[in-house]
């Protein structure tokens, strides 16, 4: 047997390539949940009362240091256990979101406790409700330098997305496994799943860098 | 972790701890998983040492090495750290018997996830060599130290002390990722829940039963990091006042 056979390549790699828009649509899904819940779970950990604040921070710990695979396995599990049964593919979106909030809101974190003091006191000056004071003045502050971070966050949620193939959602990988068992030929398939996983990481770092770049030159010119 | 968050941690792995204890699933799952959670003892600590190793030369090869092997040493960084884990382990465990290399799925499981975490730890490594002081460069050669002497007796002892903290995160994220090998049939924790999990259907005992065990395993490492780091500064600054 050869070790790299062309034609099945070019045959494989349709079904690939529509593979790999499962992966990007949970790669985009998976991380609007965490882009969101993660600026919530950062605010209620800085600002909440005591009630909330100190369970948050728990709760964060635990996800982050428990392994993904499990909290999507829990997921998956645990819903039919209570009448409700999900799609693999939302309880591995929100499995995703979830794990890669709780990194997020480090980043949030960040960029929250990076505005001046004085932005706050003015807020308080001007009367703005905790409502306005945030959206108005404080997230449009915080957000832009933290872009990067999270753009990390965003390639790395990309390449945990193979683990929802556990749960037998039609991603690359899972259709990579199958490809290979149904032919009894991994080579290829595997290959070019990480291949493909390769080309995308190395855009999007580069698209990150691009944007550090641009940020750091309008927050010079500032 | 800040240590306020580590008491947090603790006190909220104690309620779990008594909830899971409560179960009455805990006597009966408890000794399966925990032969499990011995395996990811097992790869956690093989994955450990390899992915210092690994990093260690990496880093030191991208800095210093004639091209080839720099070459060679960004080659082996990118790809590791541009695709998934998941993925080099299955190209691993999949493709190598291929080439006639047909390994336990345990060892393809230390060398994966070594190889991987060593990829980024790499960077750490450079990073924290780098952010050694010029001065004390200038030094070696004003001693006539050469390169190697150079790194061995006064720039790496440094740079190690800057690279612990970092270390320990990877260290948890490697700890993490053994969750993956049962996917390639190694009888790791993971894969322990998941088979009881497939008979008995007793999904939130099991799974809360491995979160904690994880969550365990994961603050005894952050705790070692943490003497570490005091015995390594310490070290540290009793080397500076001689």
């Amino acid at each position: 047997m050869k070790f790299w056979d062309w034609p099945f390549t070019f045959e494989i790699l349709p079904m690939l390539a529509w593979a790999s828009l499962v992966t990007l649509e949970a790669t985009i899904l998976g991380f609007a949940i965490a882009a969101v819940l993660g600026l919530a779970f950062a605010i209620g950990r800085m600002f909440g009362p005591a009630w909330l604040s100190v369970p948050l921070a728990g709760f964060i710990e635990f996800i982050r240091s428990t392994p993904l695979l499990i909290q999507i396995f829990f997921l998956f599990f645990v819903f039919p256990e209570f009448g409700i049964s999900l799609p693999a593919m939302t309880a591995g979106v929100m499995a995703l979101g979830l794990h890669y909030a709780t990194y997020c809101s480090e980043v949030y974190r960040a960029g929250l406790a990076n505005i001046a003091r004085g932005q706050w006191e003015a807020c308080t000056a001007l009367n703005l409700t905790a409502f306005h004071t945030f959206r108005d003045v404080i997230i449009p502050q915080a957000i832009p330098p933290i872009v990067p971070a999270l753009g990390n966050y965003f390639v790395a949620l990309f390449k945990d997305t193979p683990l929802l193939s556990a749960i037998a959602v039609l991603e690359l990988m899972q259709t990579a496994k199958i490809i290979g068992s149904d032919n009894f030929r991994y080579t290829e398939p595997i290959t070019i799943v990480g291949l493909i996983f390769l080309i995308f990481s190395l855009a999007a770092a580069g698209l990150i860098r691009l944007v550090e770049m641009r940020l750091n030159r309008r927050i010079r010119r500032a | 972790m800040q240590l306020r968050s580590l008491t947090v941690c603790a006190i909220i792995a104690f309620a779990a701890g008594l909830i899971v204890a409560s179960f009455a699933g805990f006597r009966e799952f408890l000794p399966g998983l925990l032969q499990g959670a011995l395996i990811t003892v097992e790869i956690t600590l093989g994955g450990c040492v390899l992915s210092v190793i690994a990093a260690v030369i990496a880093a030191l090869a991208k800095m210093y090495g004639p091209w080839p092997i720099r070459w060679l040493a960004v080659v082996y960084i990118e790809i590791f750290r541009g695709t998934s884990a998941l993925v080099q382990l299955f190209w691993l465990f999949f493709v190598l018997p291929r080439f006639g290399l047909t390994m336990e799925p345990l060892t393809v499981a230390i060398l994966a996830l070594g190889l991987n975490v060593g990829a980024y730890g790499a960077e750490v490594v450079r990073g924290a060599v780098a952010a050694v002081p010029r001065g004390q460069w200038e030094a070696t050669i004003a001693l006539n130290m050469n390169r190697a002497q150079a790194l061995r007796r006064i720039i790496l002892p440094q740079a190690v002390v800057a690279m612990i903290p970092p270390w320990g995160n990877l260290f948890i994220e490697l700890l993490k990722a053994t969750a993956i090998v049962s996917l390639i049939t190694v009888a790791d924790l993971a894969f322990r829940a998941q088979e009881m999990n497939a008979t008995t259907y007793r999904t939130v005992e099991i799974f809360s039963i491995v979160l904690v065990i994880y969550l365990a395993m994961a603050m005894l490492i952050t705790i070692g990091m943490r003497r570490l780091e005091g015995l390594a500064a310490k070290g540290l600054a009793r080397g500076r006042s001689h």
